[in-house]
Parts: structure tokens; C-alpha cells; sequence
């Protein structure tokens, strides 16, 4: 039922009429709520113009930038390396060879059945424990890529098997050995399918980062909160907004991208590899 | 090992409490999700455009963003409640939008046939969406919801960092009083993880395979 339009009548002027007095007695009830809550704040000194000054100061700019950067770093380095992490996974698990398939599956159920924040926490608290001093940095990273990698792999795996069989057996008879038709026939077309799946990925990555806080890695929010905590609990609405705005901005036009790659592979080749709402929420 | 079951107690303790906030987070969020997904599937336009912008906000925000309005805004214009509230609140908030997508994409499933059934027979959209449409949505969405919840449940770690002493808080706890058995401690947490996603995992697996209808 790909239109919705199926579910009800085009509104007739009646229709309209009692459409728009809805919208109109909604949007009143909302506004009432909304002044309630902006009158709670704005008793609290939530609107004085200071507050929100703050956010122009070129000091502040200069903090949330430098957080920004630091968060857009650890993304990119993780997603490199689950890339990299991913592609070996998704060959192991796409083997014949048992002693490789198993291992691999079993490392991919494993490290997509545990929380992230459980994932960074071992490498940040376990690694030292048996003596590998490790930075925030690498903590947050490294647990990223634990888990991404184990996510990407399946993205990489659905896109290889959502290829047509004739490919692989065209492969086959023009006598390519099986490591061969991957490298050469399979792997070149999949990842034109994954690509979409890849930048949606590459978005719930750069919102896990935040997980960067609980550790003390000084990316946007743990930037923003060392802001709040020397200004005081009083500026935590504006630099919160402030943060809340710029991860919005970032990935909202990579969402954006995702959805205009998703549509131009699906036009192009006839389909393409999604990442599941649930990979998206985790 | 001596470390997990000297600390039994304490995994039971936050086993319950992530179950528990799992519990209450799942039902509110999928109920959410429900209303915000008939409202994308509505007749009335404001009510299209509201449910689409809290889906596009909420899915572009992380979790951790979403906690830190709840736990330092709310406390700022007086509202003051339980961090385990406060927790069920974050994560509801956030999830409801996953659910509100694979409802929808649900939905959208239904032959268009189904619907057109409905509606000449004369029932109305929401008799036709309650009756007809969403019965049958929601046989093929049961697996990607199930899935949801298991995001959901990993996701109620990050309450750890927010006052909450569930599975991920007594971890960090246990770790940092048995310097000498950090990577047993935490071997523990996982198991207890595994142990509530892996089998609903392999339950979302055979579903999808036994609900799968051709159309």
C-alpha cells in the first residue's frame, strides 16, 4: 500500500473546514502548553537575552567547534577501520570453509548482542587492567569499531547476497576461483547497492560518539557540558540547544545524502541494501 | 570468575533494573510510535507534518543528547523526578521514532487492495486502518519490532551514565572496586546482556521466516 491516499477521501470543503478548525483548536492547545512551559522558563531568567548571548561568543564558538571537529574525527577513524573490520567479517562469514564462517558469525552475534557503551567501557577499563595504557581517544574508537564492524559486515554480506546468482556462476564459468569472482565480479557491484546503507551507518556512528562523554573524551557534548559546568547549571538550555542544532545540521544532510543515494541506486540498478530501523536506533 | 558469583547480588540487581526500564520503555514507546505512525499515515495534514518532524528531529539526534535534556533541562524548570524516570522518559522519547518508522513501513506493506477493500465497503479511515490495515501490519512488522526492542535494550546502558544503577552502572561499580578483575567483571555484564538479546534475536529470525507472507 505504497500510497496512503488509498485511506481516506480527497477532504471536500467540509472536510477542509473541519480539517483546518482542528489544526487551528491543535495548534492553540499546543501554543498554550508551550507558553506554560516558556512562562516557567522564562521565570527562571531561561530568555534573558545574556544567556543566549553566550552562544555569539567567539570563545564558545571556538569550544563547540573544536568539539565538533573531535567528534567528526573519532567517526571517521572508526568508520575506516569498521569498514576494514566489516569486510574481513563478511568474508569469513561468506566461506565455505566452516573453520572461518563459524568464528565469524559467532564474533558478529556476539559483538551486535552486547551494548556499545559496554564495548567502550572494555576497552577503556579493561585494556589498562592488563597493562595497555590506551587514550579516550582510542577507547571511544576502538568500541566503536567492536561493534560497527560487526554491523557493517552484515551490510557488507546482505549486499553480496542481494546480487543475482547468475553473476557468480557467470564467474564460475569463465573459470574465476571463488576468492576471484568475489574480488572481481561480486564485490564491485555490491558496493554500489550498500552505499546508501553505508552513509546511513556512518550517521548512527556519528551519534554514538557521544558515548565519548561517559568517557571523557572532549567531543561536542562532553565540550558542551565542561562549558555548563564552569558557566553554571543556568546556561544549560542555550548550549544544549546549541549542540542538539549541530548534530541535527550534520546529520540531517547526511540523512539527507543517504535517502538521495538510496533513490538514485534504486533508479539506476534496480535496487539497493537498507539498514534496518533497529541498526538505526542502536 | 570468584568475582561474578561473589557479586551475584549485584547483577540481580541491575538485571532487573534494565529489564524493568526495558519493559516500561518498550510498551510506551511502541505505543507512541503507534499514534505517531497513524499520524504519517493521516487524512490531515498538520498531523502528517508533526508526526514527520519528530521522526526527522528524534532520528538525527543521539540518545545521549535526548538524556541530557531530559536529566539537566527538565530539573531547570522545576521538574523534578526519579533518574529512573527520568531514564524511561529519554529512551521512550527516542525510540518511539524507530517504532513510529517500522509501523509505518508496515503499513505500507498491506496490499493496496486491503484498503481498498476496506473503504468500499464504507468504512471510515480510522475503521479501516484499526479493522483492516493495522491487524496485518503489524503480523509482518512483529520481527523488526522485535529487533527494536533489543536496540532498545542495549540502549538502556546509557542511563548508567545518568544516575540509574542498572546492568552497564554495576559493571563500571564492580569494576572500579576488583581493580585485579575488571575484564571478568564486565565478561559478566555482557553475559547478562547475551543473555536477554541473543535468544530474542533467534526468536525475531524464526518469525521472520514463519509470518513471511508472499504477496
Amino acid at each position: 500500500m505504497s500510497q496512503a491516499a488509498v485511506l481516506y477521501d480527497a477532504a471536500g470543503p467540509r472536510g477542509r473546514r473541519r480539517v483546518l478548525a482542528g489544526s487551528a483548536v491543535g495548534l492553540l492547545a499546543i501554543a498554550a502548553i508551550a507558553a506554560v512551559a516558556l512562562g516557567r522558563m522564562a521565570a527562571k531568567g531561561a530568555f534573558e537575552a545574556d544567556l543566549w548571548r553566550l552562544l555569539t561568543q567567539s570563545n564558545v564558538q571556538r569550544l563547540l567547534a573544536r568539539g565538533l571537529a573531535a567528534t567528526l574525527r573519532a567517526a571517521l577513524v572508526a568508520m575506516a577501520l569498521s569498514m576494514a573490520v566489516g569486510a574481513l567479517l563478511a568474508i569469513g562469514r561468506l566461506s565455505h570453509r566452516a573453520w572461518l564462517a563459524r568464528p565469524a558469525g559467532a564474533w558478529v552475534e556476539l559483538f551486535r548482542g552486547v551494548p556499545l557503551l559496554l564495548l567502550i567501557l572494555f576497552v577503556f577499563l579493561g585494556l589498562p587492567a592488563v597493562g595497555v595504557t590506551v587514550s579516550t581517544f582510542w577507547a571511544l574508537v576502538l568500541g566503536l569499531t567492536l561493534y560497527n564492524g560487526a554491523v557493517i559486515g552484515e551490510i557488507f554480506r546482505a549486499g553480496i547476497l542481494s546480487l543475482p546468482r547468475g553473476q557468480t556462476e557467470a564467474a564460475y564459468a569463465i573459470g574465476l576461483r571463488r576468492g576471484q569472482a568475489l574480488r572481481l565480479v561480486l564485490l564491485p557491484q555490491a558496493v554500489r547497492l550498500m552505499l546508501p546503507a553505508l552513509v546511513s551507518q556512518l550517521v548512527t556512528l556519528l551519534k554514538d560518539t557521544s558515548l565519548g562523554f561517559v568517557i571523557g573524551y572532549a567531543e561536542l557534548l562532553r565540550s558542551g557540558r565542561n562549558a555548563v559546568e564552569f558557566l553554571g547549571g543556568r546556561y544549560s538550555i542555550p548550549i544544549y540547544t546549541a549542540i542538539a542544532v549541530v548534530y541535527i545540521a550534520v546529520n540531517g544532510s547526511l540523512s539527507f545524502l543517504a535517502r538521495w543515494l538510496d533513490r538514485r541506486t534504486r533508479r539506476r540498478y534496480g535496487g539497493a541494501v537498507e539498514q534496518s530501523t533497529a541498526d538505526e536506533a542502536a | 570468575m570468584d568475582v561474578i558469583v561473589d557479586n551475584l547480588d549485584a547483577y540481580w540487581q541491575g538485571f532487573v533494573t534494565t529489564l524493568g526500564l526495558t519493559a516500561l520503555s518498550s510498551v510506551l514507546a511502541l505505543a507512541l510510535g503507534t499514534v505517531l505512525a497513524a499520524m504519517r499515515v493521516s487524512p490531515v495534514p498538520t498531523l502528517r507534518g508533526a508526526g514527520a518532524a519528530y521522526v526527522e528531529v528524534v532520528r538525527n539526534t543521539p540518545l545521549t543528547v535526548a538524556f541530557f535534556f531530559v536529566v539537566f533541562v527538565l530539573p531547570q524548570l522545576d521538574i523534578r523526578l526519579s533518574f529512573f524516570v527520568f531514564a524511561v522518559i529519554a529512551v521512550t522519547v527516542y525510540h518511539a521514532a524507530f517504532f513510529c518508522e517500522a509501523v509505518r513501513s508496515g503499513i505500507n506493506a498491506v496490499g493496496v487492495g486491503q484498503a481498498e477493500a476496506a473503504r468500499s465497503i464504507g468504512l471510515t479511515f480510522t475503521q479501516s486502518l484499526r479493522l483492516v490495515v493495522l491487524p496485518q501490519a503489524f503480523r509482518t512488522v512483529v520481527p523488526p519490532l522485535i529487533n527494536i526492542v533489543i536496540a532498545l535494550t542495549k540502549n538502556t546502558s546509557i542511563a548508567a551514565a545518568f544516575g540509574v544503577l542498572e546492568l552497564t552502572a554495576v559493571g563500571t561499580q564492580l569494576a572500579n572496586a576488583n581493580a585485579d578483575a575488571v575484564i571478568a567483571v564486565l565478561v559478566g555484564v555482557a553475559i547478562c546482556y547475551l543473555l536477554l538479546t541473543l535468544p530474542s534475536g533467534w526468536l525475531a529470525g524464526r518469525l521472520e521466516r514463519r509470518l513471511a507472507v508472499a504477496r
